[in-house]
């Protein structure tokens, strides 16, 4: 029974230590002054890596989703006569909700994983080490360009995402199922508003991309550096990330529509 | 005690998952020669080197490198304290997503603002010391093991460090790399005049180079001196070792209760 408890006890030390850990690593990350003339670079080249190669995933993604949600709305909508009001329930649904939380989801699948299994392969094969006893900190430059990359790209690849979505559903929707294109994009404009419901998405994917890309690099900077460690890193990594953009997105969501 | 360290290491104590690796080591590695530490696999020859460059820290005793303690100056001391370190790692440790060149060119990189051209010249430099001029331009996975081994050399030394580890220099060479990177060590150390570290078991290829061996077992120093003197010591651990017998103070049997009790107890 003693033991129970004791164990249980144990656990929770060690999650709360771990997640000091992590948050200790955060503040590092994000307080951290390097030079900039040679972190830049390091940006741009992981901004490719990260955020470029994601873009065809996100596209492909934002037109399906957009073409679903346009016919999903039309059927419901058309029930009531509110037809017209396609433009509207596609651009919200978007701007708000879909934009950010997929695009989350889907950079967390894409590139976390990639960036977690990346810089756990690079501790495995001790290249972090080398790095460390050549006098260079991999902190500096192994994880913080690639943290700074994910926090950049991801509030981008939202917008665009969102873009690509709204303009499937206008596919659907305009050349499709024959509402008025005019009639689409007016009660689009009118409806939706900048500050409730773009400005919130952007900072809905601004927090999204803090707190997945932190997961990844964090993940992969600590992983067990054997096969099953990095396999269970990444694992780690898509699941907790998913996990972390659905619960944050509900608690952001609450917090701007003036819940709290 | 010999006088002219570069590395001192006093009473070293460090466990890993409670299980003790060092009970109190004493080592000196003497200024410009070869200093080797052996001992068999897993007594932590290479917990050693990372405690030397501080990746690691000790649960007791000090490890001073050039005058400095390096377990007790700041972050960026050590970083900075590290640039006169070289370290060959086992497995090479070579960055995979660049060539060679870029290898070798990594650390002058980071470290200096020198001019392309100096750098291109600095880098050859390094790889013509150790053979490999000629793969410039390949990436590390085009190279065989103990290639790989000799470009992590040339980048160990591009900054031309004061101390240079070997992590385990010989293990799995064929005999050909392994005469090549025997002679490569010894050749550095008496043409640059760098202190070096070899941890290694590979008995007969680390007593024809080093000045100086420290055997350790069981978190201990059990033999030191010359290689002349303990190839022919009588201790019973340093003949095992040295002449590689299969059963003595280091027991064939790993610990386990009684084999007759343990094939018929159900």
């Amino acid at each position: 029974m003693f033991e129970r408890v004791r164990e249980l006890g144990r656990s929770g030390i060690d999650v709360c230590s771990e997640m000091g850990r992590a948050g200790i690593f955060l503040i590092r990350m994000i307080f951290r002054r390097p030079r900039l003339i040679k972190v830049f670079p390091l940006v741009v080249e992981q901004l490719y890596a990260i955020g470029v190669l994601s873009l065809i995933i996100m596209v492909v993604s934002a037109l399906f989703i957009g073409m679903v949600t346009a016919l999903q709305g039309y059927h419901t909508l058309s029930k009531f006569g509110a037809d017209t009001q396609l433009g509207q329930l596609v651009a919200l649904s978007l701007t708000r909700e879909l934009g950010p939380v997929v695009a989350g989801l889907l950079f967390a699948g894409r590139a976390g994983s990639a960036l977690t299994a990346e810089i756990g392969l690079m501790k495995t094969t001790e290249q972090l080490s080398s790095m460390e006893m050549m006098g260079i900190d991999p902190l500096w430059r192994v994880i913080y360009p690639r943290f700074w990359a994910g926090v950049i790209s991801l509030p981008v690849l939202s917008l665009i995402f969102t873009a690509v979505g709204i303009y499937g559903g206008y596919v659907v929707a305009v050349k499709w199922l024959g509402i008025d294109a005019g009639t689409f994009w007016s009660n689009m404009s009118a409806s939706v508003d900048f500050h409730l419901d773009v400005l919130s998405g952007i900072i809905k994917s601004i927090v999204f991309a803090v707190v997945v890309t932190w997961i990844a690099v964090y993940e992969g900077y600590t992983t067990e550096p054997t096969a099953e460690g990095i396999s269970l890193s990444t694992t780690r990594t898509v699941v907790y990330s998913s996990l972390a953009v659905l619960g944050l997105d509900f608690m952001l969501t609450t917090i701007m529509l003036g819940g709290w | 005690m010999q006088t002219d360290s570069l590395v001192t290491i006093r009473d070293l104590h460090f466990a890993h998952d409670n299980r003790s690796i060092f009970s109190g080591v004493n080592i000196d590695i003497e200024r410009g020669k070869i200093t080797a530490i052996m001992g068999p696999s897993g007594t932590g020859k290479t917990t050693l080197l990372r405690l030397i460059g501080a990746q690691i820290q000790p649960d007791k005793g000090e490890v001073i490198v050039n005058g400095q303690n390096v377990h007790q100056i700041n972050r960026r001391e050590l970083y900075h304290a590290r640039r006169d370190m070289g370290m060959l790692f086992q497995n090479a440790a070579l960055f995979t997503n660049i060539s060679v060149f870029e290898n070798v060119a990594f650390p002058i990189r980071e470290h200096t603002n020198l001019p392309e051209s100096l750098i291109r010249k600095l880098v050859l430099i390094k790889l013509e010391a150790v053979g490999l001029r000629g793969s410039a331009n390949l990436m590390p996975s085009e190279l065989s093991g103990g290639m790989q081994r000799r470009v992590a050399l040339a980048r160990a030394i591009a900054l031309d460090p004061a101390l240079i580890m070997y992590d385990e220099p010989f293990a799995g060479q064929d005999p050909i790399s392994m005469g090549v990177l025997v002679k490569l060590i010894k050749t550095l150390n008496e043409v640059l005049g760098m202190t070096s570290v070899v941890v290694s078991h590979d008995v007969p290829e680390t007593a024809s180079i080093a000045d100086y061996v420290y055997l350790i077992a069981e978190g201990k120093v059990v033999a030191q001196g010359k290689p002349a003197e303990l190839l022919t010591s009588s201790s019973p651990h340093v003949k095992q070792f040295m002449q590689g017998l299969p059963d003595g103070v280091v027991p064939f049997h790993y610990p386990a209760k009684d084999y007759i009790e343990d094939l018929f107890d159900v």
